[in-house]
């Protein structure tokens, strides 16, 4: 039982070394802070109790200079402190741009994650170690959060739009996933293991996959099916945009402004296709909302993305 | 002093203004109402701590065998319901506050004595919603009503419980408000703004949270419980909406909530810790700036807890820059402490162990606070058992210690009768063992990953637990006895003077218990605060 | 709000409690209207084509007309409290049931567009319609937000017209002097209800007729 409290101790992953790092500095200060404050107390309340032949000639009880001093010192601190940790949060939101991206669906009470092959998982998710890799995580219903504590990351899930998280695992074994959102009845029940394994494993797990079609192709289908192609394609006659090459391109909006077309882009457009209308072009599309659910829109994402380098 | 009890009292005492249950509820005296509260909050208070106890006995073990995981998750929304806004929030301010600010200020009453009795009313009325919440089955969102589980999934009452809530707002707004007024226009002559005790200024400080925060919670609840009611909102994200639009707002209000809650209990910190060091409070205007200071930036830091939520990274780094910046004030106020204990005569009462357990309890929460506010921290630690610590520290370590404090430093002159002092020590001794082994434990659950509101937990988490819930059970006998010897304190303790403590501060001028009228006559002659004089040896 | 005033030193304490009491009841008023604001703010950046196309539906002349209504009421809300300042008890009385007639009839022709909306179908809660399709999201997002703040608006609003005619009749018995404090009270409350229809008028009525 300690071993695998041990094993949260001995963080897992390359964000987790800098993370622990700053963690134990802090703990360092604060432990001294607290340890002087508690000290001066008891030894004031000792030395100055009532009847003690203490020194109690000119008692201060105003001394500007020290008080500045008790201030400017914890703020130079303090904002060193806010600066490097600053600095480490800000790798959370960069993931290396080869990381291997999974999908994550989360819904009252578990988690069903489907890799680009289209192999999936239920509350188990098996990473290579060493390789960087990318969560691309939205929920059916609810808030949760998906967290690693071994691997010091956190992030909510969230309905309605895709939040991600990355990690590089650094050694083999199985870590606690848990559920760190509340969302209702069996909310402790929504827990499971992150495997990491060696990537020679890895690569044979993965291939191990019993005949499931791969993402961009399922999404093709989808395209073709929900009558995407109907519009999208270069041949119709419906003035809409194309989507080769969308995916990580940046759009001008009818509105003024532009941004990336990444996941959560291309899923917005797809159910709110009124939020962002790109220039040029009337809003005429209609909602997919209620005819695609979660794993069709993941698909057709991937093959957009897939549709990246076509031409 | 062995006289009958009501021959050595003051004739006009407030307690002897009519002794029918009628008198007590249709009061406009602000020291009967500041009791009708101080019952009210005990109730609930022992109520919540009862929801607590069933909390702490399930998490002895790793799996589910007292209750089920839906009454769990009621115990602890009903749990963080009544503690927050039935106890915390209406705790120092409502009792000790309305006792004591129109006396420490020199005034007759406060500003809006009938709007006082009403705030007592709605807070009822709010009281008997979440009562018929609980009854009627409860709540299962947790007290911070996360949408969309709060609006579209939860099968519980939650329509309920956010009327409760929405309504105990209306209690605190119109509290807020008529202290406002009574410290601005009440004062005494020659009571100047720095001639206030700490715990007027703090209390003030409080007033304007409560009136400037409060409205953006009571309006968040009413959108929860329309979109429930009719699926139609700016919440949901299937029609464009953004449950992260509901964090933010109820963050607004319950992040300076927090320091609705703690700001008085500093109040409470600076009046005792002087008295019984016999000396001044060791830079009283840097105290008096350092409240207004918490009270104004703890209104900009309600983003630090979202940081996981996936609010942008900018913000959320803009964030824990201002968190870090609220804590400057909170150590300047325990330097200053710190420094008023320097050359004092020291007399260890128990309303000073209280003050001295609050300092360190708060010490300690509000450097815990400081992880939390370091984003890359925070993402390991947040929604983790580390942030029940931390807040348990401030709220409980901090408040509840602070308000128990307060209840022993002013008991004397609320009943005008003296408790026993060894049964105090003893109690003030044995929450804080209580409470250290309750709560630190759970510091190392949170750096060791088990999530917060979780019915089951991961088997190597038990061991910690067990001290933790063996804690709680320390905890809960250090609680019942104040609330015994109080209680009997009030019915045969002995009779007090004016002025046990030799303090200061216009309150002890007048006798225990005080006229209904608070003074014979207006002090004119006000003097400095804090004007102790350390025994000169 | 009527007070007994034995706790207070003097008259002019209690009109300054008084006072001051309205001034801290106004800024928690202002607050209550905080979350729709901050969620108009919200929609506006993120379903701005919905929003400009619903705002644009709105009807500009019931809107204009109403703020010409109440920005009237206030004006003869002011001269109410003149009427009291310089003891003209019968003027007085006069100009308060003008400000509240006035403040009856903006209601009233609030009710007229909310029918309006009713038959175009533009209650987001009530079987919502709206062309294009394409924009209904932000559109329904805004109609929402829409009845929240004219709603929240109205009740304020009727609230003024309770206590502007208690106090015109009030007026009857009580001596102007008497009734002073009171009715300053009053009359920052009504422009505080006016002043939040100015802000509301844009938002709603105007922010997207630009071009």
């Amino acid at each position: 039982m300690t071993s695998r409290a041990e094993s949260v101790l001995h963080s897992a992953s390359s964000l987790g070394r800098t993370v622990d790092a700053l963690f134990l500095s802090l703990l360092g200060i604060t432990g001294v802070v607290a340890i002087a404050v508690a000290t001066l107390i008891v030894f004031f309340a000792v030395r100055y109790r009532a009847g003690s032949k203490a020194d109690r000639s000119n008692p201060p009880v105003r001394a500007r200079w020290i008080e500045i001093c008790w201030t400017v010192t914890p703020l130079a601190i303090f904002i060193g402190l806010f600066v490097w940790s600053s600095l480490v949060f800000s790798d959370f939101y960069r993931p290396p741009a080869d990381a291997m991206r999974i999908h994550v669906l989360a819904r009252q009470w578990m988690w069903k994650l489907e890799h680009d092959n289209g192999r999936r998982e239920i509350n188990e998710l098996h990473v290579p170690a060493g390789q960087p890799v990318e969560l691309i995580m939205t929920s059916q219903d609810v808030i949760h959060s998906f967290f690693v504590p071994a691997f010091r990351v956190k992030q909510d899930v969230l309905p309605g739009r895709y939040t991600s998280l990355w990690f590089t695992a650094t050694r083999a074994g199985r870590f606690n996933l848990f559920c760190a959102e509340y969302c209702g009845t069996d909310h402790s029940n929504m827990h499971g293991s992150v495997v990491v394994m060696q990537p020679a494993d890895f690569a044979a797990w993965l291939a191990a996959t019993p005949g499931d079609q791969d993402l961009a192709s399922r999404g093709f289908e989808i395209y073709r099916r929900a009558g995407c192609s109907g519009c999208h394609e270069a041949t119709s006659t419906v003035h809409a945009p194309s989507l080769v090459g969308l995916f990580g391109r940046t759009v001008q909006l009818s509105g003024g402004g532009s941004l990336v077309a990444d996941d959560n882009y291309i899923r917005d457009s797809i159910l709110l296709p009124d939020k962002h209308v790109a220039a040029g072009f009337a809003p005429v599309m209609p909602s997919y909302q209620g005819q695609l659910d979660e794993e069709d829109i993941r698909a057709l994402i991937a093959y957009i993305a897939s549709q990246r380098s076509a031409q | 002093m062995s006289a009958e009890p009501s021959r050595a009292f003051h004739p006009s005492s407030y307690l002897h203004g009519g002794y029918t249950l009628a008198s007590w509820l249709t009061t406009r005296d602000h020291k009967r109402i500041a009791l009708l509260y101080m019952i009210s909050i005990t109730g609930f208070f022992f109520l919540g701590g009862a929801a607590a106890s069933i909390i702490r006995l399930e998490l002895l073990t790793p799996n589910g065998d007292l209750v089920d995981a839906q009454t769990y998750n009621e115990l602890f929304t009903a749990h963080g319901v009544i503690m927050v806004w039935f106890f915390l929030i209406p705790s120092i301010p409502a009792t000790l506050g309305n006792f004591l600010i129109p006396l420490m200020i020199g005034a007759r009453e406060v500003a809006f004595p009938r709007l006082n009795l009403a705030s007592w009313y709605i807070y009822t009325l709010g009281g008997i919603f979440v009562l018929i919440t609980l009854l009627a089955g409860g709540v299962d969102t947790g007290w911070t009503f996360y949408t969309p589980f709060s609006t579209l999934f939860s099968r519980s009452n939650v329509v309920l419980a956010v009327c409760g809530v929405f309504i105990v707002g209306f209690s605190s707004i119109l509290t807020g408000l008529n202290f406002i007024v009574t410290v601005h226009r009440l004062r005494a002559p020659g009571m100047t703004w720095f001639k206030l005790p700490l715990f007027v200024w703090a209390n003030y400080a409080t007033s304007a949270i409560l009136v400037l925060a409060t409205p953006i919670l009571a309006m968040t609840l009413l959108l929860i419980a329309f979109e429930r009611i009719t699926h139609i909102g700016i919440f949901d994200p299937a029609l464009g909406g953004d449950p992260l639009l509901f964090q933010h707002l109820f963050w607004f209000y319950s992040h300076p909530a927090v320091y609705i809650m703690v700001l008085p209990a500093m109040g409470v910190a600076s009046e005792i810790i002087p008295c019984f060091a016999r000396k001044p409070v060791f830079g009283y205007r840097t105290m008096a700036y350092a409240i207004l200071g918490i009270a104004m930036i703890g209104f900009l830091v309600w983003g630090h807890h979202m940081f996981v939520s996936g609010q942008s990274m900018y913000a959320s780094v803009v964030f824990s820059l201002l968190s870090f910046l609220v804590a400057i004030p909170s150590a300047i106020k325990v330097f200053n402490w710190t420094a008023t204990l320097y050359k004092g005569s020291i007399s260890f009462s128990s309303p000073m162990l209280y003050a001295l357990g609050f300092v360190g309890l708060f010490t300690i929460g509000g450097l815990t606070g400081l992880f939390l506010a370091a984003t890359a921290l925070d993402v390991h630690l947040t929604d983790t058992y580390f942030v029940i610590a931390h807040f348990h520290y401030i709220m409980v370590g901090g408040t509840v210690m602070a308000y128990l404090g307060g209840l022993h430093f002013w008991w004397p002159k609320i009943v005008g009768r003296s408790y026993p002092e060894t049964w105090a020590r003893i109690a003030a001794v044995t929450i804080f063992v209580g409470f250290n082994l309750t709560f630190f434990p759970q510091y190392l659950l949170g750096v060791l990953g088990m999530p917060r509101r979780y019915h089951t937990y991961a088997p190597e988490y038990q061991l910690l637990n067990e001290f933790s819930s063996t804690g709680a059970g320390i905890l809960a006998v250090g609680y019942l006895l104040p609330l015994a010897y109080l209680i009997w304190a009030m019915l045969r303790g002995k009779h007090a003077e004016a002025n046990p403590w030799g303090a200061t501060g216009l309150e002890w001028q007048t006798p225990s218990p005080p006229p209904q009228e608070n003074f014979e006559e207006i002090p004119t002659d006000v003097p400095e605060p804090y004007a102790y004089r350390a025994v000169e040896s | 709000m009527r007070e007994s005033v034995a706790h207070f030193g003097s008259v002019t304490q209690a009109r300054e409690a008084a006072r001051l009491g309205v001034w801290v009841f106004l800024a928690t008023e202002l607050m209550f209207f905080g979350p729709l604001f901050f969620g108009y703010a919200w929609g506006r950046l993120k379903l701005g084509a919905g929003f400009a196309a619903a705002s644009g539906h709105t009807d500009i002349m019931i809107g204009t007309t109403n703020t010409a209504v109440l920005l009237t009421s206030s004006l003869f809300m002011a001269l109410a409290v003149r009427a009291i300042e310089i003891g003209k008890r019968r003027a007085a009385t006069r100009c308060l049931w003008i400000t509240a007639a006035l403040g009856a009839s903006f209601l009233g022709l609030k009710a007229f567009e909310y029918l309006k909306e009713w038959h175009e179908q533009l209650i987001p809660w009530l079987d919502f319609r709206f062309e294009p399709p394409a924009l209904r999201n932000g559109a329904a997002l805004f109609y929402f937000l829409y009845f929240g703040m004219t709603g929240l608006h109205a009740l304020h609003l009727t609230i003024g017209i309770g206590i502007v005619c208690t106090f015109a009749r009030r007026l009857r018995s009580h001596s102007p002097a008497a009734m002073r404090a009171q009715l300053e009270g009053a009359a920052l409350y009504w422009h505080f209800v006016d002043a939040i229809w100015v802000v509301l008028f844009p938002l709603i009525y105007l922010v997207e007729r630009h071009g």
